[in-house]
């Protein structure tokens, strides 16, 4: 419905992809399930009129907006809602691909705290391909409603990586979201991110090929996650990095000549 | 060693571990994840009791129940049309006499001025008329039905919607999402063709794209409204009456959802064979919407949005009218000559050679169709002031012979004809095909000539005109 400014992609950045961003400006990507409250985040933190509505795959470009905390300025790329990374949909390829190739500085994956379970799949996945991971949990006023309460302190140890539960809707939380982020980007809190542990099969198949992937995409691309993207016959993740490391070249001399 | 050969080597070798267990090595992984997520949260969250999602679930037995899903679902919208209907009225009638007040004094300046006849008209008569006419007639209903839809949408409502519709899409061979594009494009069929991006399956995604036009837009609601008013309610806005016309424009709707449906069933049958893709749809929780920022925003950004896009194709589209109308060719105006050659086939079709003529000029954005074709049967003869619907309806019915049928067939056109040139250029886009952007344009538009055709002919034999 919404055919503003926003929606109709003047804002929608595929370039931002071919962007090294952390030459200039830290880049912050919000990822998250549908209908968390992605866009509502999104619009409280930059000030930005993207179209919200309670229902599923409303955000269907990816939106970029910028926000100033403590002077300086971070770019926000609002991802489309996703429930998982395995790119089984497009959302879901150019929401992983914007985290494996564009690697913003920090991953914000926003969380329905009144789902939380499902919602963890997605943190789960995040976490895999970024240590640079913090978890919202956003719509903690519905949880609080509901009766549902979160141990954040405990969510964060056990997933390794900075909590923050927000109310993004009445701005309950955004300010230490954004404290939050800035610790992240700038490295003065490391999020040590606890994955996933596989069946041994699948943990020895992944140390097989884990070396040879190292080799190929350097220390800029997890190679644990990709080898077991590999496993998974994943060929458009294939054709994505093909294009990534061919075009790294390029991109590092451009960063030397800018820096 | 290039990095294609490396890569490749390393999917093979991951083919080659893995095997012919592709399957069981994806469930395992995927269980693996499951599992992890299962037990974090077990550990972190803590749920007292269930408390207002029960409320939730009592809701949705009513709204997406086969019994109650429809009524509720019709008469939610007949109550959105309602209070558009009766509340756009009275500020409508307010800002067109403001409006005209303002062209008065305008016309007075540029005579005080001896400013020479032709440029007073292209300018006042034509842009700044044609300007003030969707300003009025525009904007009003909208403000209104925006910020009412929002509310609807940030609640939560329309999943439901594409709930209780989606087996008629499944049965029509389409996706069940649609429904969502589908309620998208009543505010615009731009925005609804971009909402086509939810639906993964490109069939299934044309079929949507190609449809979406079947459901007015914010362009042509007005348009709906005012004959609905003028020729189903009467002039004046009384209860009994604004709720036939409010029937009569839901009636509409219902009948674009049909052949939303129809044309998607004879798509997925014809052009785009295949079988629906089965797709999850969370019902999101149910949100009190907030209100005021939802009025808010909505009138700011979509409203003055629509209505400055209007604007800016309605200015320009005016003069154009007032230069076709006064330029004379042999003692008739251009405007008149062009419209006498579409007389036959728009005779057929229920319409007359004016409003064809408003339809084919007003492809830039439906918003101008009424105004120019006010302007067309204005600018032919004496110089009226509109100031309400009481005028448009006499200027229609006694000086141009409109009958009930006329304004049946121009509604049933305005729902199907062409999708304005912003939604065309959006699907070709969006489809990056010029093929599939044609077609969007020629199968609502065919629809519309033979839905007309069929509907002008039968009353006539019939004799009710």
């Amino acid at each position: 419905m919404g055919l503003t400014y926003q929606s109709t992609g003047k804002l929608a950045t595929r370039e931002i992809f071919n962007v090294p961003a952390s030459i200039r400006q830290p880049v912050v990507a919000l990822a998250g399930n549908p209908n968390t409250g992605k866009s509502t985040v999104f619009n409280a933190l930059t000030g930005l009129r993207q179209h919200t509505g309670n229902w599923p795959g409303k955000t269907v470009l990816q939106a970029k907006g910028s926000y100033i905390h403590d002077g300086r300025k971070y770019t926000l790329v609002d991802l489309p809602g996703t429930y998982s990374l395995l790119a089984n949909s497009v959302e879901e390829e150019v929401a992983r691909d914007f985290i494996c190739f564009a690697r913003p500085d920090a991953t914000v994956t926003v969380v329905d705290a009144t789902c939380l379970e499902r919602n963890l799949n997605l943190v789960l996945q995040v976490m895999e391909i970024t240590d640079k991971v913090i978890v919202c949990v956003n719509l903690i006023d519905e949880a609080r409603r509901k009766n549902i309460r979160i141990d954040s302190d405990k969510l964060s140890e056990r997933l390794g990586v900075p909590v923050v539960t927000t109310a993004a809707r009445s701005g309950e939380g955004l300010s230490r979201l954004l404290d939050v982020i800035s610790d992240v980007v700038f490295g003065r809190v490391q999020p040590k991110p606890r994955l996933v542990r596989y069946t041994p099969e699948v943990e020895e198949a992944i140390a097989r090929l884990e070396p040879g992937i190292r080799a190929l995409v350097g220390g800029e691309i997890n190679a644990r996650w990709v080898a077991l993207r590999l496993l998974d016959g994943d060929i458009k993740l294939g054709h994505s990095l093909e294009i990534f490391c061919n075009r790294r070249e390029p991109v590092r001399a451009a960063r030397e000549v800018l820096v | 060693m290039s990095t294609r050969t490396i890569l490749g080597d390393l999917m093979e070798e991951a083919k080659n571990i893995v095997g012919p267990r592709q399957d069981q090595v994806r469930d395992s992984v995927v269980k693996s994840i499951f599992q992890a997520a299962e037990n974090i949260a077990g550990e972190v969250v803590s749920c007292s009791s269930p408390g207002r999602a029960n409320w939730d679930r009592k809701i949705d037995n009513i709204i997406t129940s086969p019994v109650w899903g429809f009524p509720s679902m019709f008469g939610l919208l007949a109550v959105v049309f309602w209070v558009t209907l009766s509340g756009a009225n009275v500020p409508s009638a307010i800002l067109a006499e403001g409006l005209f007040w303002i062209e008065d004094r305008l016309t007075d300046l540029f005579a005080a001025l001896h400013a020479p006849a032709w440029l007073h008209g292209f300018l006042v008569l034509g842009v700044y008329r044609s300007l003030a006419w969707v300003v009025s007639v525009m904007l009003p209903p909208m403000a209104i039905f925006f910020p009412l839809f929002t509310l609807l949408e940030d609640s939560g409502y329309l999943p439901r919607v594409a709930f209780n519709l989606d087996r008629f899409f499944k049965k029509a061979g389409a996706h069940g999402k649609q429904a969502l594009t589908m309620s998208m494009g009543f505010g615009c069929n731009a925005a609804g063709v971009v909402a086509c991006r939810i639906i993964e399956s490109p069939r299934e995604r044309l079929i949507a794209t190609l449809t979406n036009n079947f459901v007015p837009c914010n362009g042509r609601f007005p348009t709906l409204i005012a004959l609905a008013t003028i020729f189903v309610g009467g002039s004046v806005a009384v209860f009994p009456g604004s709720a036939m016309a409010t029937l009569a424009v839901a009636g509409l709707v219902v009948f674009g959802i049909a052949v939303t449906l129809l044309v998607s069933w004879v798509l997925s049958r014809t052009l785009l064979r295949g079988e629906p893709s089965s797709f999850t749809l969370e019902m999101p929780p149910y949100r009190k919407p907030q209100v005021g920022r939802v009025i808010v925003r909505s009138v700011l950004d979509r409203t003055m949005f629509v209505l400055a896009r209007a604007a800016v194709v309605a200015a320009p589209a005016g003069g154009f009218i007032w230069l076709l109308a006064n330029a004379r060719i042999g003692g008739t105006s251009a405007l008149a000559i062009i419209a006498g050659w579409l007389d036959p086939l728009a005779g057929c079709m229920g319409l007359d050679g004016f409003i064809l003529l408003a339809f084919i000029l007003g492809l830039p954005a439906n918003e101008i169709v009424l105004p120019i074709l006010i302007m067309g049967y204005v600018c032919g003869g004496a110089m009226t002031e509109l100031n309400s619907l009481a005028d448009l309806r006499q200027l229609l019915v006694d000086r141009h012979g409109w009958t009930w049928l006329t304004a049946l067939c121009t509604m049933l056109f305005s729902l199907c004809h062409w999708p304005c040139g912003t939604t065309l250029l959006t699907i070709y886009k969006e489809q990056r095909n010029w093929r599939w952007t044609v077609a969007a344009a020629l199968i609502p538009t065919a629809v519309g000539v033979v839905v007309c055709m069929v509907v002008n002919n039968l009353v006539r034999t019939l004799d009710w005109v």
